[in-house]
């Protein structure tokens, strides 16, 4: 099943560099609908005021962490199954289990490429 | 334990109010006795002057401000950098449709490489983050030997993340990068997270 490139995206991360990389290489996937956060509350705020498809978010920030943003989107009843995928410099087993624990649907660690990006854009989301 | 110079000159008045005490014939325990005693007052005080000789107060008043500074500018200056490599990558990726066929293509990986090149910002960046909360954990234990021994102002204030409060697990869990070799690569993190399926 190919990707639904409509999707509705959002990138959570508090580096806007990073956001901004983020976001161009979605655009090079053909994902023109892309929203930003810079922490996990305004993340939270966003998906519960909009609609989104897909949730691309870094661990390591200030209040609000990627994985407890994480943790409040599965207790969410309507945003529980939102695919989320965790993109972080955070490369302990620890975090990874932990992450997986909280319900991730897929984990990328920084520095990362283009093309593992994509791959695991396109499984989430077929998966979903 | 005694804190301050209050500190150290309470041990120097006890050792001489021993000294005194101690009149008269004595037995070869107090003969002893007091020759350790004076040799723990010559310790004091020479403790005192080699601390007062290392001036650490410079490493508080202007070292470690200099060292965080500099780096704040690095982080900076490295956030500018690849912020003007990206604008220069969005024009060239608008430059992507007058190309035809392979140019096109090459055009666009090679842009491609650049975005993946730069997310090293966030990584140095928080590398440097964390260089900075250990200088400034260096800069509350020196503030705390000048207190000791008089010379110091007031410590700092604690800059670490506050330990009464209760932290949540993706806080606990945020160790940022780590260094090469002490992380999981990307491959070992797929094999982990497939062997939950």
């Amino acid at each position: 099943m190919a990707m639904d490139k409509t999707t509705n995206v959002l990138i959570v991360d508090d580096y806007k560099t990073m956001l901004r990389i983020i976001r161009n290489l979605l655009k090079q996937l053909e994902f023109d609908n892309v929203e930003e956060a810079s922490d996990g509350q305004e993340a939270l705020a966003k998906l519960r005021a909009g609609q989104f498809g897909l949730v691309i978010s870094d661990w390591n920030m200030q209040p609000m962490t990627g994985l407890d943003l994480l943790k409040e989107v599965r207790a969410d009843a309507r945003l529980k199954e939102t695919p989320f995928i965790m993109i972080t410099a955070e490369s302990k087993t620890e975090n990874v289990v932990a992450a997986k624990a909280a319900g991730v649907s897929n984990y990328i660690v920084k520095p990362f490429n283009a093309e593992t990006l994509r791959g695991k854009i396109e499984k989430v989301l077929t998966d979903a | 334990m005694p804190d301050g110079q209050e500190g150290g000159d309470r041990i120097e008045e006890a050792v001489r109010a021993v000294l005194g005490s101690m009149a008269g014939d004595m037995t070869v325990t107090e003969v002893a006795l007091l020759g350790e005693l004076e040799a723990l007052g010559r310790e004091v005080a020479r403790a005192k002057s080699e601390i007062a000789a290392l001036r650490v107060d410079d490493i508080n008043a202007s070292h470690i401000p200099t060292a965080t500074d500099e780096l704040d500018a690095v982080v900076s200056h490295t956030a500018n950098a690849t912020n003007e490599i990206l604008d220069c990558c969005e024009i060239l990726e608008g430059l992507q449709t007058r190309l035809a066929g392979s140019d096109a293509a090459t055009l666009s990986d090679a842009v491609t490489r650049i975005y993946e090149a730069c997310s090293f910002q966030d990584i140095t960046g928080q590398r440097i983050g964390k260089v900075v909360s250990a200088l400034k954990s260096i800069e509350q234990r020196v503030a705390a030997v000048t207190q000791t021994f008089g010379r110091g102002g007031p410590a700092p204030p604690c800059t670490e993340e506050a330990p009464a409060g209760v932290l949540t697990q993706g806080q606990e869990l945020a160790n940022g990068p780590q260094l090469p070799g002490a992380g999981t690569s990307q491959a070992e993190v797929d094999r982990l997270l497939a062997s939950f399926d």
